[in-house]
């Protein structure tokens, strides 16, 4: 069981080591000549600006705090689900019955017009 | 893994069982970082060029090589020798590290793939967990991309693709369960064990689901928005050029392979099939030869799918997300926990009966409501827009 | 010491400067973004932790939790409300010194209460029997501890209805102030 995990520590090690070597090569074959104007950030062949930050919208926050949410439950159900074959049908009507709490909780934000990305 | 550890032991009398499994995994270790990526990236970019190509009626490349089959090999020159621009105000640690860790994220999948009867890097209790897990480290990779290229553009490219991953990682999850529900399992190998009728004959409608979210996931069209030329101008990696670009591309692969890979692994049986088995060589090579056959025709499917269809834009393809997939999802989960349990399954046959009843019933009940919701919408809109009566 | 045994100690070096380096960094970064990377990389350590004791299942939920929802919420919330490149401030104010000092009180606590304490040991059937492990935490969580399974729910159905209300709050703030700097 550890072991299987060591392969994945080996795994980590040498898929590392691949982007690193590609772009050390390319590092040593490329041309190398800035200059201010190649630098400059990207806007359509116009000049920046102002900061660069993005307009606060919630909406960005509800999408991933709705995933936290959805993330958790499927975390919860996956022992249930592997667990599912040895367990009685009152242990299939708890599992329906968290999931239709949480199904609740997506037909609010639905109503709620917080699954809208403006 | 372990039979060929086995071997290793009573063929080299000296080694010892430990340094046996550690030169088995750095070998395959190697073949999976160094090896694989290459031979994945050239073929299928060179056959997505020509399914795409004859989609469209053209032929596609024809003058690196025979048959343009060197064309691969060519973009790769390409990219390695083209200069690398970066912006002077980006932050130039976490702008390097960024396709770093998206590579590394793509081939971290391959660890729990049963390429072979026997191959598998490591068959984790939680396979299956594990490579939802990894999905969510490529989006860590994304934000870092965006937020250090210094760039409006990016920024607003970084939140829709964040937001259309996140979005497009439930239904999979979802779709996981449906399979880790029916088999008992989340092993790897004990999902292939247990598809003596592959799943996808017997859960369609979460085969649909994950093969859609899928192609969401990875971003291909049409669920591309974030790499639209006419739209944002390639997102979030708009100011990477040269190799680190390439290394986005080469992730985006990888993860292409990955996903049908797994798809394959979890609704068409992996690498089963007539005379595939563990017990001898010729067993295991034809085991990897039809996972190989299985995961290129879901590659296919792939790009067909993109060849055909349009792009999505970011508000519907966030709505088909949160309002049609995932409750779908959660409907099939629970018609396939009940469908299970019901107490007239006695034999093998019946099982996978109901659970194919219960599958379509949950997918003739979903077109009905969206049916029944369209109708409702279009009806209001024309009667707000043209008063008329539908 | 076979090479399992060292390589689980090496393994276990590397996760402790992975999590407390992160750490630190987290709380003595200048840039924002920069410190919510070093919380990933902490979190990341704690992943190696499961994995080294052996709860494959946890180790990969708080890879999926943890770093792939979590950490994006917070990066979120940190590049929504930042603007880029803001020269960072240092984290520190005129009383660090008192702080220190208590943070190290409750460390000599913490590290007496842990040494003081008996701590019970596994057998060592119950240490190699993984198989059943997740299964067990399935059938566990909807027999004995059914009533939490189902208040976890309820915790998350008002998490969530909390922030859209208070999105919605925000929305409706920043639009009447949009509307007021328009005219």
């Amino acid at each position: 069981m550890l072991s299987e995990f060591a392969f994945v520590g080996v795994l980590v090690i040498f898929a590392t080591m691949l982007p690193v070597a590609g772009l050390a090569v390319a590092w040593l074959i490329r041309p190398k000549k800035p200059n201010p104007i190649k630098q400059s950030t990207y806007e359509c062949g116009i000049k920046t600006r102002g900061e660069t930050w993005v307009q606060f919208r919630a909406c960005y926050y509800v999408f991933a705090l709705l995933f936290v949410v959805f993330d958790v439950e499927a975390a919860f159900l996956l022992p249930w689900a592997v667990a599912y074959q040895q367990l009685a049908l009152y242990a299939v009507i708890e599992a329906i019955i968290f999931v239709a709490i949480l199904a609740l909780a997506l037909i609010y934000a639905w109503r709620k017009g917080a699954l809208r990305w403006i | 893994m372990e039979a060929l550890i086995q071997w290793l032991v009573m063929t080299f009398p000296p080694l010892s069982e430990g340094l046996a499994r550690f030169i088995v995994y750095v070998l395959y270790s190697a073949v999976l970082a160094f090896v694989a990526p290459v031979i994945i990236v050239v073929a299928y970019t060179y056959m997505e060029r020509k399914v795409l190509a004859r989609i469209q009626d053209r032929i596609g490349p024809n003058r690196a090589g025979p048959l343009g089959i060197f064309q691969g090999f060519a973009d790769a020159i390409k990219m390695l020798t083209k200069e690398d621009v970066t912006p002077a105000s980006a932050d130039r640690i976490v702008f390097n590290l960024a396709p770093i860790l998206a590579t590394i994220a793509a081939i971290l999948v391959f660890a729990v793939l049963p390429v072979a009867p026997g191959v598998i890097g490591a068959d984790l209790q939680a396979g299956i967990l594990y490579v939802v897990a990894i999905g969510a480290l490529s989006e860590v990779a994304a934000l870092m991309a965006g937020w250090s290229s210094n760039n409006k553009f990016a920024l607003l490219g970084t939140f829709r693709a964040v937001a259309q991953l996140i979005a497009y990682e439930i239904p999979i999850v979802l779709a996981i369960l449906a399979v880790v529900v029916a088999t008992g399992s989340m092993q790897m190998s004990a999902i292939v064990a247990a598809q003596d009728i592959p799943f996808a004959v017997v859960l369609p409608v979460a085969f649909l689901i994950f093969l859609i979210a899928s192609i969401a996931e990875i971003g291909r069209c049409p669920f591309d928005l974030l790499e639209a030329e006419s739209e944002i101008v390639a997102g979030f990696h708009v100011e990477y050029s040269g190799m680190k670009f390439a290394f986005f591309f080469i992730g985006e692969y990888m993860h292409l392979f990955a996903s049908a890979g797994v798809a394959t692994t979890l609704f068409l049986g992996g690498w089963r099939g007539p005379f595939a088995g563990p017990d001898s060589l010729l067993g295991v090579l034809l085991g990897f030869v039809y996972f190989v056959i299985k995961t290129t025709a879901i590659i296919w499917v792939m790009m067909w799918v993109r060849g055909t269809l349009f792009r999505i834009r970011i508000d519907h393809l966030l709505d088909f997300a949160w309002k049609f997939l995932v409750p779908l999802g959660l409907i099939l989960l629970v018609t396939v926990a009940i469908a299970l349990k019901l107490p007239v399954l006695s034999t093998f046959v019946l099982r996978w009966v109901a659970l194919l009843v219960a599958n379509v019933m949950t997918a003739l009940l979903m077109v009905i409501a969206v049916v029944a919701l369209a109708r409702r919408s279009r009806s209001a809109a024309l009667r707000e827009v043209a008063g008329i009566e539908y | 010491m076979t090479i399992e045994h060292a390589t689980q100690i090496f393994a276990f070096v590397i996760l402790t400067l992975m999590t407390l380096g992160g750490g630190l960094a987290v709380v003595t970064s200048r840039n924002l973004f920069h410190a919510a990377l070093f919380l990933i990389l902490s979190l990341a350590g704690v992943v190696g932790y499961y994995v080294l004791l052996d709860t494959g299942f946890l180790a990969v939920v708080q890879l999926l939790i943890y770093i792939g929802a979590i950490s994006i919420l917070i990066l979120f919330s940190i590049m929504l409300t930042r603007g880029l490149m803001i020269p960072g401030q240092v984290q520190r104010n005129e009383q660090w010194w008192i702080a220190a000092l208590v943070v190290f009180l409750i460390f000599v606590v913490l590290v007496v209460a842990l040494w003081q304490t008996t701590w019970p040991i596994a057998s060592e059937e119950a240490l190699h029997t993984p198989n059943v492990a997740i299964g067990q935490l399935g059938a566990a969580l909807v027999g004995p501890y059914a009533i939490p399974f189902e208040i976890i729910s309820v915790l998350l159905l008002a998490a969530l209805v909390g922030a859209i209300v208070l999105a919605r709050e925000l929305e409706n703030h920043s639009a009447r102030a949009d509307a007021e700097t328009g005219e």
